[in-house]
């Protein structure tokens, strides 16, 4: 173990991590956007909003995040679309993940028992009050833990971005390995930075669960 | 600069080989998550502290860094100490080695979950620990995890693609050949992903019937 190394890249290190979480902070509200609008698409009215829906959450999640990510940034030009490595790397994971987010939003939603719409609606409200005023409410709380695991491994997910050089963690562990041929050291710093950016995270997410939990 | 589909059919042969590379590599790295898993469960709750506790601390690094970070540290670390792996095998053992901890963690929930009474019957059958676990309680466990197992495959699947960056020719690394030459990053990653999502389809075939069997058992 060489701890002299290590005193001395740190600090490249430390800027790196707050690469990622910026990616990470962005990603996820991304996310939970194209999740809201994915959950609200497949629980449409509409078969073929419907369908778009299912299409989005089908192709996203079948394919690696990975080959989603080069076509955005190498192939996007091809069809108009030219972004810098970073805002790729947002919109490309932001939309992967909210794949997996509209999938839970809906699972949340749907979870819900039938008997809360039908009460709302014999009241007299409609459907879109319904949805705002009794549903969500009470889903969104069921929604918080399942959605701080697509969080968990939104985080792990953005050192894809290494791959579109876009200088994070991932990125900047392996110029290092590169240079001083230490992968150990290398390894261990950036891995305990991603344990610290995962172990607020986590503790967030479980003090907002506690907050909201009615039982 | 449009799209011009015209150039994929020339390539489909590079890509086909990828995406066999592909399957190859999965193949290999689900078998070792899965042995892995079992015997890496079986470690965090039965091994002597000495053993149990740097497990656990093992266990606890993989599951919170990225799998692109434990590649380049088992593809590059492991030449540091003098083994010199093919690509290939780093990536088996990365992808393997990664999907074996998670695997683990459901193991290791499902052994927790195995009745009491089974292993004190099988201790009163005169079978020793070992045996017990070996026989009866982990065959259990596993048969109970074998959906979320599946699940954790399909991801794994996804993220073979993760070792084209140390330099795998899978289906990734195939489609990144064609476009260097081709200089049409847009059709053949389009073409990578219907090959990635054929696979996946299959996958999910595949683990939707060994599910329904699993229940036709019980």
């Amino acid at each position: 173990m060489d701890i002299e190394l290590i005193l001395k890249v740190y600090p490249y290190f430390i800027e790196a991590a707050w690469v990622t979480i910026q990616l990470s902070v962005l990603t996820t509200l991304l996310g939970l956007t194209c999740g809201a609008l994915g959950a609200a698409a497949r629980l449409s009215r509409l078969a073929v909003v419907r369908f778009l829906g299912a299409a989005y959450v089908s192709f996203f999640r079948g394919t690696p995040a990975l080959i989603q990510l080069f076509l955005l940034y190498f192939g996007g030009p091809q069809i108009g679309i030219q972004l810098d490595a970073f805002e790729a790397g947002v919109i490309g994971l932001g939309v992967n993940i909210g794949a997996y987010m509209t999938e839970t939003i809906r699972g949340g939603i749907i979870a819900i028992d039938k008997g809360q719409r039908e009460a709302a609606r014999t009241l007299g409200m409609s459907r879109w009050q319904a949805m705002r005023y009794v549903i969500l409410p009470q889903a969104a709380r069921l929604m918080i833990r399942p959605l701080g695991v697509n969080i968990n491994a939104l985080i792990k997910g953005t050192a894809l971005v290494a791959a579109i050089s876009v200088v994070e963690l991932t990125y900047t562990a392996q110029r290092f390995i590169g240079s001083t041929y230490k992968p150990f050291e290398m390894f261990l710093i950036s891995g305990i930075l991603y344990m610290a950016i995962i172990y607020v995270t986590g503790r967030g997410i479980a003090w907002l669960d506690r907050r909201v939990r009615i039982v | 600069m449009g799209l011009d589909f015209s150039v994929v059919p020339k390539y489909l042969d590079v890509i086909f080989l990828g995406a066999l590379w592909t399957i190859a590599i999965t193949v290999a790295a689900a078998l070792l998550s899965f042995v892995g898993g079992i015997l890496f469960a079986v470690i965090a709750l039965y091994a002597p502290k000495p053993v149990r506790l740097p497990f656990r601390a093992f266990e606890w690094l993989f599951m919170g860094t990225p799998l692109l970070l434990q590649l380049f540290l088992i593809y590059f670390g492991l030449v540091q100490v003098g083994i010199d792996l093919p690509a290939f095998v780093a990536g088996v053992i990365g992808l393997g080695l990664h999907f074996a901890v998670y695997n683990s963690e459901l193991i290791q929930t499902a052994i927790l979950a195995v009745d009491r009474g089974q292993m004190e019957a099988a201790r009163t059958l005169g079978l020793s620990r070992g045996q017990a676990l070996r026989r009866v309680v982990v065959p259990q466990a596993v048969r109970d995890v074998i959906p979320p197992i599946g699940n954790n495959m399909i991801a794994l699947l996804k993220d073979s693609a993760l070792v084209s960056v140390i330099g795998v020719a899978e289906l990734t690394l195939s489609a990144q050949l064609a476009i260097g030459r081709t200089y049409r990053p847009f059709e053949f990653y389009v073409v990578a992903a219907l090959f990635y999502y054929v696979i996946n389809l299959a996958m999910e075939a595949v683990l939707r019937r060994v599910e329904r069997r699993i229940q036709a058992s019980r």
